[in-house]
């Protein structure tokens, strides 16, 4: 009887019996949440008839703000995917042999938390800002392949909603956000968890890589007149460098992924303990990614903090130069220091040092820069805005993520710390200031560029505080318990170990910070009801280029593109009084690409084959994949040469904001 | 998109406008990315080459003569690629095409010899899950394979919109892109036949 189950189950390879996860009751109030929430969202948008608007005006769209934006409401909605992961970690840890979540339940948990932070959190934060920013800032009306950068986002999409699946249809992996091998292999781990990490980061992955490549040519040949390299603000400074560090490290994941499917779905043997494998080989390929990777998110969030620094300062970013080199030099530096994630592999003295002192020399660069930006501070006439608070937060608390990363470079010491609680306070000390403050940072500066109002600012100070607070007292105490020992990915502990009172200080921070992204989502929600829509379209008396136009910007950016002369361009325009009032002989028709249902498509169909080979239903797997190359020959025969915005509605546009700009309010001081 | 209004005529068609240098530079950089993705495939074959786990050997399975038929087809059809940027310079619309045709018809014979390559290791034991040695073999080759096969199938399109369009800035275009794409594949095919065949022989 039980063979004939089995039998009934697999056929066509079909393994319906593991379909959907059931049996705990964290899931199931999860799976009846996202089919309610499914629903509403339906019955809501039919009930406002707004299908024909968001598709022709979201969905379809090709403008880099609009993607831009779709790429920050997805970052902050995994931001409380991921969120909620840490704190259900936290409430585990809380106390010693706590029964709330079981070492299965965990792992799984700990292995998503990191993989939607790093790669669907903080990547499409980063590139969301980018997207609005960066063609604004060199004075451009777009990328330089709008329809690509759609794509971007729609497989990004796709990877993240397809990896977001997985803890309801499926099973989440649970290996780890490094899923090292043995473990992560088919032996280990036979059920389909990791497949979904697989394939998910895969079609996420070919998305990011365009995006580099995207940014990469924009940057180079998109740039306004007179805006020669030296001259670009430091935010596209860094973007271009890390489109550079996208397209050099993302290639070695998408081949450790195929690599890393084939073992699993084909039976090879890349990573296996038989066969001839070799297990530190995944390693070895994770963090030649891997590293780069944690570059590819700092180095952006630098860019922001040079802008806002510099902006709320009121002076020029103090030594441009160094920063740029320093940049350069950390990219550079970033592709070879990825054995320093596995000192404990045995490679022995001579490979142990030489990784240890390139990962100390980053420190070098990155010192570079922090002097820098205290530099610019110095003398300077400083507005504490939201924003620049949380410029001011990052300096100390990412200087103690960047010292106790050199006492983890040193070989030698790291076989104390690795695999403790230490390192992983060492890595949220620097990526949580280093990144998720710049996108705050970011968020409260562009946000009126964005939508044409502010966040407020007096609950963003709220916000501020408790999240910096929440975020010290959550990871300070981690520090402690990895010296005292504490292992991390670990479940529980026992009462006798001690560490329970700072475990317990720990979650009780992770409230606060909790309670801080709670005031932040209030602010999103209270500043489109109730903030001031009558604001200037340079609120915070800005530098660059960005704030030269209306706020929210108009679809093609700009009416005329701006001649540059020196940095900070918009600063010397508006203290010579040049360049700022447009004549009507000045406006030329402008030439826009239309919007294109392919991208969505594209993203669907990717994630529809993505979700049958996670199965392993590789003949459904196949049929969709013909959809795929549907889509490519589409877009091969497509010659849609976009259409021309006539000279009379760039007059009513231009003349309907440039009028009200006189008798605007001022910002918040 | 094409920014009709600047049109460079003194720069080769597929140069003429803005959009199309972008496009060209796109393709450059995203070869850039092709060979970081190759570099890691030969970087594995690198570290995984001696390791049989009991299976065939390099010697056991490698017919250098079917390999050297298939080096002489993919580098024939590379010199014929050139022909028909060439052609395209001249604006000999016909040449192109039917230069591009030898190309894809060679290219086609590589994937015949390489398919029958296949199935010969297959007969001899030699699957991709046999050993490391030949998961990573068969990868690298395989890699490659499907490039040229995607290679084959979009420069198809590209023709058919020659023969549809003529020659304008964008299908020049996309023919000069093609071209690079399909140059570049001869080079890795050449690191495959030093580092997996010739290396194989000698090993």
């Amino acid at each position: 009887m039980k063979a004939k189950i089995t039998m009934e189950v697999t056929i066509m390879s079909i393994k319906w019996d593991e379909f959907f996860i059931t049996g705990d009751p964290l899931i199931l109030g999860s799976q009846i949440a996202i089919v309610l929430t499914m629903i509403g969202a339906v019955a809501g948008i039919t009930y406002l008839k707004k299908w024909k608007y968001l598709w022709t005006e979201w969905l379809t769209t090709v403008d880099h703000k609009k993607i831009g934006m779709m790429y920050i409401i997805s970052a902050v909605l995994m931001f409380f995917r991921g969120g909620m992961d840490g704190l259900l970690m936290k409430a585990q840890t809380a106390q010693p042999e706590m029964g709330f979540l079981d070492s299965q339940h965990y792992n799984e948990i700990f292995t998503t938390h990191g993989v939607i932070m790093i790669l669907f959190m903080a990547m499409p934060f980063l590139i969301g800002l980018m997207n609005v920013v960066i063609p604004l800032q060199i004075g451009a009306r777009d990328v330089a392949f709008p329809q690509l950068n759609a794509l971007s986002f729609w497989l990004f999409f796709s990877g993240a909603m397809l990896f977001n699946i997985s803890f309801v249809i499926g099973g989440s992996p649970d290996a780890g956000w490094t899923s090292y091998f043995p473990l992560a292999g088919k032996e280990f781990s036979p059920g389909i968890g990791n497949n979904f990490y697989a394939v998910a980061l895969q079609i996420a992955g070919i998305g990011t890589l365009m995006t580099g490549i995207n940014f990469i040519v924009t940057i180079l040949k998109m740039r306004t007149k007179g805006m020669t390299l030296m001259k670009m603000p430091m935010f596209t400074w860094t973007t271009f460098v890390t489109s550079i560090l996208i397209v050099a490290a993302f290639p070695i994941f998408t081949v450790a992924l195929a690599l890393m499917t084939f073992d699993r779905l084909y039976g090879t043997h890349f990573f296996t303990v038989s066969g001839g494998g070799m297990d530190m080989l995944w390693a070895n390929l994770f963090w030649l990614w891997g590293h780069p990777e944690v570059y590819i998110v700092a180095l952006p969030a630098f860019g922001i903090f040079s802008e806002v620094i510099s902006t709320f300062s009121r002076k020029s970013l103090f030594g441009y130069k160094s920063m740029v080199f320093s940049i350069l030099g950390i990219a550079l530096l970033s592709m070879v220091v990825w054995v320093h994630h596995f000192y404990t592999m045995g490679s022995g003295p001579a490979v142990n040092s030489f990784f240890s002192i390139t990962t100390m020399a980053i420190a070098i660069p990155t010192g570079v820069k922090m002097f820098n930006w205290l530099f610019t501070m110095r003398k300077g006439r400083i507005k504490i805005s939201s924003a620049m608070l949380w410029a001011l937060a990052f300096v100390p608390c990412f200087v103690i993520g960047g010292v106790t990363g050199v006492m983890l470079a040193m070989g030698a010491a790291d076989y104390q710390y690795h695999n403790t609680l230490f390192l992983v306070a060492h890595f949220h000390y620097v990526l949580i200031p280093g990144v998720v403050f710049a996108v705050f940072a970011g968020l409260y500066y562009w946000w009126p560029k964005m939508f044409g109002f502010m966040l407020n600012e007096k609950i963003g100070k709220w916000h501020f505080w408790l999240f910096v607070i929440g975020f010290n007292v959550t990871f300070m105490p981690m520090f402690f318990l990895g010296l005292n020992g504490a292992v991390r990915r670990a479940y529980t502990y026992s009462a006798e170990s001690g560490f329970a009172p700072l475990f317990m200080l720990s979650a009780i921070g992770s409230i606060i910070l909790a309670a801080g992204f709670a005031v932040f989502c209030y602010n999103i929600y209270w500043s489109i009801r109730y903030a001031d829509r009558n604001i200037s379209s340079d609120p915070w008396d800005a530098r660059t280029l960005e704030w030269s136009t209306a706020s929210p910007v108009q679809f093609y950016n700009f009416a005329k593109l701006q001649e540059v002369k020196s940095l900070d361009p918009f600063w010397h325009m508006k203290k010579k009084n040049e360049g700022l009032t447009l004549y009507d002989s000045e406006i030329e028709e402008i030439h826009m690409p239309s919007n294109s249902w392919l991208p969505i498509y594209m993203g669907v169909i990717f994630g529809i084959a993505g979700f049958l080979l996670v199965f392993e239903w590789h003949i459904a797997a196949a049929l969709a994949a013909i959809g795929i190359f549907a889509g490519l020959i589409i877009r091969s025969f497509d010659y849609n040469e976009g259409f021309h915005v006539k000279k009379d509605e760039i007059h009513r546009i231009e003349n309907a904001w440039r009028k009200t700009e006189g008798e605007v309010h001022d910002h918040v001081s | 998109m094409i920014m009709s209004a600047k049109v460079d005529t003194s720069l080769p068609l597929e140069y003429q406008t803005e959009q199309d240098r972008m496009n060209i530079l796109g393709f450059w950089v995203f070869l850039g990315a092709e060979i970081v993705l190759f570099a890691t495939l030969f970087g594995v074959y690198g570290v995984l080459y001696e390791r049989f786990a009991g299976g065939p050997t390099h010697k056991d399975i490698f017919v250098i003569k079917d390999v050297m038929i298939q080096t002489v087809l993919l580098l024939t059809s590379s010199f014929t690629m050139g022909i028909a940027i060439f052609e395209m310079r001249r604006h000999n619309l016909k040449g192109l095409i039917i230069w591009l045709v030898i190309t894809l018809a060679l290219g086609a014979g590589f994937l015949f010899m390489e398919i029958n390559e296949f199935i010969h290791y297959a007969h001899e034991g030699a699957t991709m899950q046999t050993s490391a040695f030949l998961s990573s073999l068969f990868v690298l080759l395989g890699t490659h394979g499907a490039h040229v096969t995607l290679g084959i199938g979009w420069a198809t399109m590209v023709i058919i919109q020659l023969l549809k369009r003529g020659l304008t800035p964008t299908t020049a275009r996309k023919t000069f892109i093609i071209g690079l794409y399909w140059h570049f594949l001869d080079v890795v095919w050449i690191f495959i036949f030093t580092f997996v065949y010739l290396k194989g022989l000698v090993a």
